[in-house]
């Protein structure tokens, strides 16, 4: 059998698979980002509960972080993906229609990593409003804001600068789940590799430079979260 | 609408993957903290080459997820004929093998981090004080550094455990049958994903909570001197007057 080297395999014309791969991070990147966002929405409810709620509400937010942080993540993909088919084919046996539907990976991948990721969020965004000095609130009070122009001009800016490092952890781990969506068969970078693993029999450099494109995307993310951390900082004495 | 003797069924053959799952966690745990240490001394060194190299170790395992990593070991190593045709290839085609190797360099690469938290807590008092009783290096790490370092660094150490316990999940991809593999072997039988989940969800909840639990008794038992510092040190007071 004869052996490809690296750069054949991975160039961009015809025969390479770089646009492939390219691609696959891509679609990597945009499960990533839309669980993530869902999680800061789900993270953004769960603190308020943590918070403001009562105890019920308390309790279940507990309870929510609680087991989304002791179950692991593939568990939670593969309950979405098998869930959602299943869900979605007895909706459509319910009309009349016949036969299995399945779940897209893309959506299955996103609400999973939505869920737990949402148990993070929770955390970081309640650590960052207890991190919020009661005489900013004490302050904008006293110069008659409402609550929503508080929540608006003071609360949510200060949660973003003390939240944004804890954020950036997150989106760190997000990242990396996204390569467990490929169970679902949704063709981001992990299963991108195993295809072309598969075709060209060499799996080793498939999977050094689906290694390498992570990395890639892990550090320009980190410059983008460094670079809005200093922006949220601004007025800060010792930030960057 | 809970179907109790289905998930009782499902409970009965996810509990042979518990072992595997455990196996798994601490075996790779076991071997990891060696990773994690020696990756710990070589960054607080002050050699620029032992440090650069941790550095790469723990920036290349941090920034891919484990399962390009498991790939990479798995499928990977089979490429190379030098590799096929060496002593380590009985163990490197093994999927079990595979996983350990990956899970423990990455465990190796997060827990070097924690390790180096507790290094770097320890006081500079305490070890120039071991080093003017005349204690040498290794010895100064072996009763001074590192029981301190320990101490400091466990309660971040069982959040690492727990996180590679449920890491181990990943292996069912490559074949092994542990929970999670049972689970999706059997949720593709069945197609009954809600039940087994729920089966296979608690489990992996009540491993996590009792090594949570284990590990706050061990903390509980290395802090005794912060619990009842009076009586110690009258203790060793009274020794010492004797």
């Amino acid at each position: 059998m004869s052996h490809a080297s690296f750069w054949e395999l991975m160039n961009f014309g015809p025969d390479g698979w770089g646009w492939s791969m390219l691609r696959g991070a891509g679609m990597t990147v945009m499960v990533a980002l839309v669980g993530f966002m869902l999680g800061g929405v789900i993270g953004t409810f769960g603190a308020w509960a943590k918070i403001a709620g009562n105890r019920p509400v308390r309790v279940a937010a507990d309870a929510y972080t609680t087991i989304l942080r002791g179950i692991p993540d593939l568990l939670i993909i593969f309950l979405f993906y098998f869930g959602g088919s299943l869900a979605l084919s007895a909706i459509y046996r319910a009309f009349g229609g016949d036969g299995f539907i399945d779940f897209p990976g893309f959506a299955a991948g996103a609400m999973a990593i939505g869920l737990t990721s949402g148990a993070q969020h929770t955390e970081v965004f309640r650590g960052a409003y207890y991190a919020i000095h009661s005489g900013e609130l004490e302050a904008a009070r006293a110069a008659g804001m409402t609550r929503m122009l508080m929540l608006r001009r003071i609360i949510i800016p200060l949660l973003l600068r003390h939240a944004l490092p804890g954020l950036g952890n997150i989106w760190q781990v997000v990242l990396k789940e996204s390569a467990l969506v490929s169970v679902t068969g949704l063709i981001e970078l992990a299963r991108q590799a195993q295809i072309g693993a598969g075709s060209t029999r060499q799996p080793f450099y498939f999977f050094i430079a689906a290694a390498i494109l992570f990395l890639a995307i892990t550090f320009v993310s980190n410059r983008v979260f460094r670079f809005s951390e200093a922006h949220f900082s601004r007025g800060v004495r010792g930030a960057r | 609408m809970i179907d109790f003797p289905f998930m009782y069924e499902a409970l009965m053959r996810l509990l042979p993957g518990i072992p595997m799952t455990l196996q798994l966690a601490f075996i790779a745990s076991g071997f990891g903290v060696f990773f994690a240490l020696a990756a710990a001394l070589m960054q607080l060194s002050r050699s620029v080459i032992l440090r650069s190299i941790a550095d790469f170790y723990v920036f290349c395992i941090r920034g891919t997820p484990l399962l390009i990593q498991i790939f990479l070991i798995y499928y990977g190593m089979g490429q190379f004929d030098f590799i096929r045709h060496s002593f380590m290839w009985p163990i490197l085609r093994e999927p079990y093998w595979c996983a350990i190797f990956a899970l423990m360099f990455n465990t190796g690469a997060y827990g070097s981090q924690i390790v180096r938290g507790g290094l770097l807590s320890v006081p500079r008092g305490q070890i120039e004080a071991a080093r003017s009783c005349g204690m040498s290096s290794v010895m100064i790490y072996r009763r001074i550094i590192l029981p301190l370092a320990i101490r400091q660094a466990l309660p971040a150490y069982g959040n690492e455990v727990i996180l590679l316990l449920k890491a181990t999940s990943l292996a069912s991809i490559i074949t092994l049958m542990e929970i999670t593999g049972l689970a999706a072997k059997m949720i593709s039988e069945t197609y009954r994903v809600v039940e087994v989940f729920l089966v296979a969800g608690s489990l992996y909840l009540l491993i996590n909570f009792i090594l949570s639990r284990a590990v706050a008794v061990l903390e509980k038992r290395l802090m005794r001197h912060v619990a009842a510092e009076r009586p110690t040190s009258t203790r060793i007071a009274a020794r010492g007057a004797a």
